[in-house]
């Protein structure tokens, strides 16, 4: 189970996004980082193996996030559901 | 192979009977339209591009575009969880609100299994319950695990007091697809078959 990163110049917050290939939100939630130089690291839980899904699921529910996509959680503690462009340039501070 | 026309025809006569509209933006729409036909050709039937797929049509019955959900998500908040379908003020205003997921975490839980394991059951027992909003008739359905080793769900035929449109599924559709009944009004059917006589 491997992180995509998608690297950027900004890397003060650690960026972690729970996303699925086919989701819409999740593609702008992607562009919307990538188009603000955020580095951030991101996984598509719909192509991973079986196994591997059920790790996704404990590690969402175990920082108090929804099984919901896309979820991104900064700095390990900021949980945003749902892409939501003001919350994001709020927290990145883009 | 089903194609991008094809969904978008499909999703438009919906939208049309319905009277509902799809959403506003067209490059939104095309993706929409790009996540239904991954889903259709991966799964087999257009599971919602938003939500994770179990790969077992049982499970995922209640997610396939449109979902059970959207009727009722339209009515509270004009758009259903996507936003692929919304309605005329929302069309009209082209500001998209957000719906949050109301599909209970138990059916959720379920697109994490392994295939091979049982481990179903107990991963819906450890979950906080959503059954706040699930109503009394339907809650034995939700709140006991309903996989089975096989991976098989417990169906059980349903009717609409309003309507009498029956259903042979897990539980009631959030709404009577016929006439728009609430889940509330749907009540089991309890058949006794005698072979006596």
């Amino acid at each position: 189970m491997q992180f995509s990163k998608v690297t950027g110049k900004k890397v003060d917050h650690k960026v972690t996004l729970y996303a699925l290939s086919t989701c819409v939100w999740c593609k702008m939630t992607k562009q919307f980082l990538t188009d603000k130089g955020v580095e951030y690291e991101f996984i598509d839980v719909d192509l991973l193996e079986d196994n591997d899904k059920e790790k996704i699921r404990q590690s969402i529910l175990s920082k108090g996030a929804k099984l919901s996509y896309p979820t991104i959680i900064v700095d390990d503690k900021t949980i945003i559901t749902g892409f939501k462009k003001d919350q994001l340039k709020e927290v990145l501070g883009v | 192979m089903t194609t991008i026309e094809q969904i978008s025809q499909r999703a438009e006569a919906d939208a049309k009977t319905y009277g509902y509209y799809l959403t506003p933006n067209p490059e939104l729409l095309q993706a929409f339209f790009e996540g239904l036909k991954t889903n259709e050709n991966r799964y087999g039937y257009p599971l919602c591009p938003c939500r994770l797929a179990s790969g077992k049509f049982e499970y995922d019955r209640d997610i396939i575009c449109p979902c059970d959900y959207r009727d009722i998500d339209i009515a509270q908040y004009g758009a259903c969880y996507c936003r692929l379908y919304v309605n005329k003020t929302v069309y009209e205003n082209k500001n998209l609100p957000d719906v949050p997921e109301r599909r209970p975490i138990e059916k959720q839980n379920r697109a994490y299994e392994p295939k091979t394991s049982t481990a179903g059951a107990s991963i819906s027992e450890n979950q906080a319950t959503t059954e706040k909003t699930i109503p009394t008739q339907a809650k034995s359905a939700v709140s006991q695990p309903a996989s089975t080793e096989s991976g098989e769900v417990k169906k059980k035929l349903w009717y609409c007091k309003q309507c009498g449109y029956v259903t042979y599924r897990e539980d009631p559709p959030y709404i009577c697809p016929i006439c728009k009944a609430k889940h509330e009004m749907f009540e089991e059917i309890n058949l006794k078959i005698s072979l006596s006589g």
